[in-house]
């Protein structure tokens, strides 16, 4: 006891130096994060909160009146065309998902299982990266000459003889909006599976095959399940980026098809922001949805 | 259990582009048995088990298990179970399920196999576990879980791949004698790779000592002990010093194999010519720090090192061409008359505990 009574005031005489010590380090720490802290408030809160405070606004043709108005929300809400275009929307992105998620699977599977040397698979993942190397808009545009009504499609097939006259369906349609979607977003599904495939040990796969599983049975109760948090991640990026297609949409389709992001640009264009703002905020709401959705299906805490 | 299966290999290789792995190897493990496969690695070892196993295509020969020639048959038609080194349970399924995997596979229904699941997962003490995933589990648990996956299918022979080497010591030998135990339960054939010379002559019933891709001995670990084949064997089991020299006469039986020092040893039964190299391996516990009553049983050599190990003393010695000659004294002996490094002293044996070393003919 004696011992212990000594020992406490010297104790907390020491205590009062290591205690300021302690203060300059935590403030150390905060000016440590103060740069991102600065970085993500500028450029990412803050328009953020400018987009939610402006959808409450008041506007007319001339300018825009700040005030806490719910109609923005109750026009985007109450329209009809405004559902409509979201249907629209989700449709391409369910079609554009499924689409990615099977052809980004099997790219990552072959490169993965059937490419034996590391070398080969490095040199054949950046023959599949070479197209990003041009832009979005150059990418989807060069489509045009392909699939158009005297397109390299439509002269080679009436040239064979197979078709009398040109498919006209090919562009300026859902179906060319979908084509030009999964030919910009594949590569966002293949990298992630890629890289979960890559981490599956060999020696599970010869495990299964000693309990007699086939190869079929091997992809569908070992590979698949552990390549589920590169699948999540990869729909969260082809989902979110489908979701927010303005371009595509509007080239693609010639017009002729909507999406929301597109319907937030038309109006913009006429200079209704505050209506643009509270559709983005619905979009924002949705999205976030959708990627909770995921994330609640799949695991992908040990991926990152 | 089941009934087990008699492997049996005819001159069985391996080829990987340019380098041969296994060079036509021929063995035959008796019905039952538990052997061991032993060796320094890249010897070829684990590459022979799994060409048994089915996990390796075979370049040449053929494997045998139970009179059938299982060359093309795939891993799970061959009725033989493996265990692999790092275990490869499935990450992503719970106990039962990992074990009743193989089950899942030949469609059973899911109330049978996870019965059957739960019943060997109560043979392996884990029923406990049955809902946890394989990371939440330790080392030595997860061999079980191993163990049981690869025992549902109740194969003729296990196949285990160095199913120790992930282990701490203490859990080591404690999951060694389950191992034992388990052979003798279930009465299968046991083939068990291992570069572990301890871990072999505690298991096997079976020992195949294997060198750069040919199997240097097969025999009972007694005989593999007391009776090295090979230089390679006695010096892998590391019981034995290796000397080597040429023949430098031979009379009654008894050759006299001269070495660089100028120096001669006698050693018996071996039929060989004057002038032919030859080598010999001499037990290291039982050479005396005494004077040689015969001067070819013994020489006089430097003390270079000197380890206390408990119930014995190893001291390294110098001296008739050779480095790294070993004597293993019991501690009694020793702490009756020390000796320390530096020293000069008379080593001697006797002509039965030289053993003649043959020589791979390959």
């Amino acid at each position: 006891m004696a011992v212990v009574a000594i020992s406490q005031p010297s104790e907390a005489e020491a205590g009062r130096p290591s205690s300021v010590r302690a203060r300059l380090q935590r403030l150390g720490a905060y000016l440590q994060a103060l740069p991102l802290i600065l970085i993500l408030g500028f450029f990412f809160v803050l328009p953020i909160l400018t987009i939610l405070v402006v959808s409450f606004w008041d506007y007319d043709f001339a300018g825009l009146y700040p005030d806490f108005l719910t109609m923005n929300y109750v026009d985007t809400l109450g329209s009809w065309v405004t559902w409509k275009t979201y249907l629209n929307t989700l449709k391409f992105t369910a079609l554009v998902w499924c689409l990615t998620l099977l052809i980004g699977f099997w790219v990552a599977y072959f490169l993965a299982f059937h490419v034996r040397t590391t070398t080969m698979q490095m040199v054949l993942f950046l023959i599949c990266t070479v197209p990003f190397l041009t832009s979005n808009i150059i990418r989807m545009i060069s489509w045009i000459p392909v699939l158009g009504r005297n397109g390299l499609v439509n002269s080679t097939l009436i040239d064979l003889g197979i078709i009398p006259q040109p498919i006209e369906w090919l562009l300026y349609s859902d179906f060319a909006v979908v084509l030009a979607m999964v030919h910009l977003n594949t590569l966002f599904m293949v990298t992630p599976i890629f890289n979960t495939l890559m981490r599956i040990d060999r020696s599970l796969i010869e495990a299964a095959r000693d309990c007699g599983a086939s190869g079929r049975q091997v992809l569908w109760n070992v590979i698949l399940p552990l390549a589920k948090p590169g699948i999540a991640i990869g729909s969260i990026f082809v989902v979110t980026l489908v979701m927010a297609d303005f371009s595509t949409v509007q080239v693609m389709s010639g017009g002729q098809s909507a999406s929301v992001a597109l319907m937030m640009k038309n109006q913009m264009s006429l200079l209704q922001y505050p209506a643009a703002a509270a559709n983005a905020v619905v979009l924002l709401i949705v999205v976030l949805l959708m990627v909770a959705a995921i994330l609640r299906v799949v695991d992908i805490r040990k991926e990152l | 259990m089941s009934k087990a299966a008699e492997i049996d290999i005819v001159s069985v290789s391996k080829i990987y582009g340019a380098t041969t792995a296994v060079h036509a190897i021929s063995l035959k493990i008796p019905a039952g048995s538990y052997c061991c496969f032993l060796g320094p690695s890249g010897c070829g070892k684990t590459s022979t088990l799994r060409m048994i196993a089915g996990h390796e295509s075979i370049s040449s020969g053929a494997p045998r298990l139970g009179h059938v020639v299982v060359t093309d048959f795939p891993p799970a038609r061959r009725n033989t179970a493996m265990m692999f080194q790092s275990y490869a349970l499935f990450p992503h399924l719970d106990l039962v399920d990992n074990v009743a995997f193989s089950l899942k596979m030949k469609g059973v229904d899911k109330e049978t196999r996870r019965a059957k699941a739960l019943a060997m997962l109560r043979l392996m003490q884990m029923e406990a576990y049955a809902g946890r995933r394989p990371a939440q589990l330790s080392g030595g648990q997860q061999q079980r879980v191993a163990l049981a996956r690869a025992l549902i299918t109740e194969p003729e022979a296990l196949l285990l791949d160095e199913p120790l080497s992930a282990l701490d010591p203490f859990l080591k030998i404690r999951m060694r004698a389950e191992l034992k135990k388990l052979q003798k339960t279930l009465g299968i054939t046991f083939v068990h790779v291992t570069h572990s010379q301890e871990e072999a002559m505690a298991l096997a019933d079976l020992i195949v000592v294997m060198n750069d891709g040919r199997i240097e001995q097969a025999a009972a670990p007694r005989i593999v002990f007391e009776k090295p084949a090979t230089a390679f064997v006695a010096r892998f089991m590391g019981d034995h010093n290796v000397l080597s020299g040429r023949v430098s006469a031979i009379r009654d039986g008894i050759v006299e194999m001269g070495v660089a020092g100028g120096q001669s040893f006698a050693v018996r039964d071996i039929a060989q010519e004057i002038g032919a190299p030859i080598d010999i391996g001499i037990r290291t516990d039982r050479v005396r720090l005494d004077p040689a009553a015969e001067k070819t049983l013994g020489f006089q050599a430097v003390v270079s090192n000197i380890e206390y190990r408990g119930a014995s003393v190893k001291l390294t010695v110098s001296g008739a061409g050779s480095d790294d000659f070993t004597v293993i004294v019991s501690d009694a002996d020793y702490f009756n008359k020390t000796v320390s490094v530096g020293d000069a002293v008379s080593l001697s044996w006797t002509l039965e505990d030289v053993v003649p070393l043959g020589r791979l003919s390959a």
